[in-house]
């Protein structure tokens, strides 16, 4: 059934090449695409992917309605941008890549059914896709019943490791460990107070934090508070911000309640120039809707800023404005975004299939040198190889990176002692 | 945890704490009172009173920037505008959504529930293709940032206050329409018996129109003026609806004093608990007590006896 479409396909392109043939001249000018001899279609899809002569299928899956749209739209925007430019440079395999775009409307249920419908009946030969932990839970028994591939962006907990999932962002430990050292080192602090929303991202990342902390920095966590999804009020803790006087006020909150958390810090008198707040939620993203002048003095850390020095980023940032227009900000999750498929580019080169079993096989030790953020390299575990930065908020909206960290820091999804 | 401070210390908490208590007092009646005319006074359950809130609240959006590229100089001045455009295009919008989906339902009060679900996820969508999925910050005139330095260690929010001085505004405003108005002596009469207003001579479709426009415009200032503490995206609205409800339920439908009682109420238990318990401890706690309470009192702190 393939086959005969694939053959149906050729005929097609030859038919177009045909006609074609009064614009010769022009294809010299044209930069080198699929002409270069493309592998057969039987040899490089033995297991019945949306694979053609010409085409290769990929599906996008995220919020694009509800709740989540307002972080997810940043993915979406990356992921369509690097394809664009991986076709433009020739394809996959000499295959150009065709998007299937579903939406998983901040749903997490709607997101298992549609990464099925991908997989079933789209027979989709990767997906990009999930952001939320909870829509990741929810679509990963179907990967792997199906033996799909899915390129996920978001930092997020850890704890986790799927054959059938490669993570492009930071597990807890990398975004975590590094600044809590250099908040220890660089301000002195003795004493933190943590405030999340309350589920199991910030609760994770606050567990792992709390052990660095206590165990290996040797100083002291004073409070620990959560706040339902949602909540907007949060003047209480704020005052008791103002009795217990920590040394760094250390967030994961999500959401409107971030907005709402930074604006009332704000009215409140706390003044971030000489309180040191560190954050592991609030990107450039989140400011958008936080406003610069409510939150400049802040230190985020991520592994990606969109202020980062380097010509990979430069090119990153003029191509992602050209695309998406001027104003839109790039956040650290877009960035990580961006490298699904570039990585799976090179998965599928390295193998020389499309097949996922091989491209899994071949994932290990695949290196990206033109990411944004610099360098990564995906390790045994699917995570990726890092560097940690911690940037400080300025009124415009934008960070200036303060340290990063000397190496690479090793993905370590299941860290001993922390659990 | 008192134990480690200093009497100075612990008495300015307690001023500030209280303060802080009001703030949420005056946030939780100013987003219920649309509610509970809507609610109250006609039987509507509206659940888009969100959206008619985060309408408010891109009109002050639009506002600010309009002035800050056109009129810099008013720039200080122009939430005022906003919040009366807040209150039109809310109002407006309100007066819309009666006309073409509610006066249809009036007969079937559980149906208006699912229709105004359905039109909050309508308007949330329209949000979105319009402004943008992402949350949009609204520039403050600067007057409204910051604090009040009372003592050395006592410092109340300003925009906090701001809210407080508007909710007692509109508060007062809407207590003198419809005790002391024509108006509002219409709209009770229609919720009284609505056959015998009509028959006395109230038109009483107009009457409803204007409720609903009413409490929606209500509904578009609360939002206005929440820009200053919470966020402004397409579905920012759902942040406030299940409070909204609460409060309007826990008061007892049809009774402003009752709104502002249990405003009053909810506001205090879940400031107090969250400044000695957690975040999450406090809301299980305030919501397991209004449960038992509405359990042994299921019309609510206060009721209006109507025959119906």
């Amino acid at each position: 059934m393939a086959e005969d479409k694939g053959n149906g396909l050729q005929s097609a392109l030859r038919r177009r090449l045909l006609m074609g043939l009064a614009g010769v001249p022009a294809i010299a000018l044209l930069p080198r695409t699929s002409f270069a001899a493309a592998p057969p279609t039987s040899a490089v899809n033995t297991t019945g992917l949306a694979v053609t002569d010409t085409e290769v299928t990929v599906g996008i899956l995220h919020s694009a309605t509800g709740t989540m749209a307002i972080s997810e739209t940043g993915s979406i925007q990356a992921e369509k941008l690097a394809i664009a430019q991986i076709n433009e440079a020739g394809g996959v395999l000499g295959r150009k890549i065709k998007v299937i775009q579903e939406d998983g409307a901040s749903d997490w249920p709607t997101f298992a059914e549609k990464a099925k419908k991908l997989l079933v009946n789209d027979h989709c030969a990767a997906v990009m896709g999930c952001w939320t932990s909870a829509s990741r839970k929810a679509a990963l028994p179907v990967f792997e019943q199906y033996n799909g591939l899915l390129y996920y962006p978001t930092f997020y907990e850890g704890l986790e490791q799927s054959k059938n999932v490669i993570y492009t962002g930071q597990e807890a430990t990398q975004q975590i460990l590094e600044s809590l050292n250099w908040v220890a080192k660089e301000k002195g602090a003795k004493t933190f107070f943590f405030i999340g929303s309350d589920y199991i991202w910030p609760r994770t990342s606050n567990k792992i934090a709390r052990k660095h902390i206590e165990n290996v920095l040797k100083t002291k966590v004073v409070g620990e508070e959560y706040f339902p999804l949602g909540h907007t009020q949060f003047n209480s803790v704020i005052n008791k911000l103002k009795l217990t006087k920590p040394d760094v006020i250390f967030t994961d909150v999500v959401g409107g309640s971030n907005v709402a958390f930074y604006k009332q810090l704000k009215a409140a008198g706390i003044d971030l120039s000489k309180q040191t707040l560190l954050t592991i939620s609030v990107t450039e993203d989140e400011i958008d809707g936080i406003g610069g002048d409510n939150i400049a003095g802040a230190y985020s850390c991520m592994k990606y800023f969109q202020s980062l020095k380097n010509p990979n980023n430069e090119k990153f940032v003029a191509a992602f404005h050209k695309m998406w227009g001027e104003k839109t900000v790039i956040g650290d999750v877009t960035q990580a975004a961006y490298l699904g498929p570039f990585l799976w580019k090179m998965a599928v080169e390295k193998a020389g299939s499309f097949d996922v079993d091989k491209v899994v096989a071949a994932s290990p030790g695949i290196e990206f040198k033109e990411a944004p953020e610099g360098y990564v390299k995906i390790h045994p575990n699917h995570h990726l190889w890092s560097k940690t930065r911690v940037a400080r908020a300025l009124p415009t909206g934008q960070f200036e990176v303060v340290y990063e960290s000397p190496d690479l820091i090793e993905p370590n999804p299941f860290p001993k002692g922390y659990q | 945890m008192l134990g480690d401070y200093s009497l100075t210390d612990l008495s300015s908490i307690f001023v500030m704490q209280g303060f802080a208590g009001l703030i949420l007092f005056s946030v939780y009646t100013l987003m219920a009172l649309g509610l509970a005319i809507i609610f109250g006074q006609m039987g509507v359950i509206n659940m888009a009173h969100g959206e008619f809130m985060i309408l408010g609240a891109y009109m002050t959006y639009l506002c600010s920037g309009f002035f800050q590229t056109h009129l810099p100089a008013l720039f200080p001045a122009y939430f005022f505008v906003a919040m009366a455009l807040a209150f039109l295009a809310s109002g407006a919008l309100g007066m819309l959504v009666e006309w073409a989906l509610i006066r249809h339902l009036y007969k079937r009060p559980l149906d208006t529930l699912l229709a105004t679900w359905g039109l909050s996820l309508i308007l949330q969508q329209a949000y979105r293709t319009i402004f943008g999925p992402r949350e949009v910050g609204v520039e403050l005139p600067a007057w409204l940032i910051g604090s009040v330095q009372v003592t050395d260690t006592i410092e109340i929010p300003i925009n906090g206050m701001f809210v407080m001085a508007v909710t007692l505004l509109i508060t007062a405003g809407v207590a003198l329409l419809m005790y002391r108005s024509r108006f509002g002596a219409q709209v009770r009469a229609v919720v009284q018996n609505r056959p015998m207003a009509g028959a006395v001579g109230i038109d009483t479709e107009k009457v409803d129109r204007l409720t609903f426009g009413l409490g929606c415009g209500i509904a578009g200032i609360a939002g206005s003026a929440f820009t200053m503490v919470g966020s402004t995206g397409p579905t920012s609205g759902q942040l406030y609806i299940v409070d909204t409800f609460l409060i309007v339920v826990f008061g007892g439908a049809a009774s402003l004093l009752g709104t502002i009682a249990s405003a009053f109420s909810i506001s205090q238990t879940q400031s107090t608990l969250e400044f000695f318990l957690s975040g999450s401890t406090a809301k299980v706690i305030t919501l397991l007590s209004v449960v038992g309470i509405l359990m042994l009192r299921p019309q609510g702190l206060f009721t209006l006896k109507v025959r119906r």
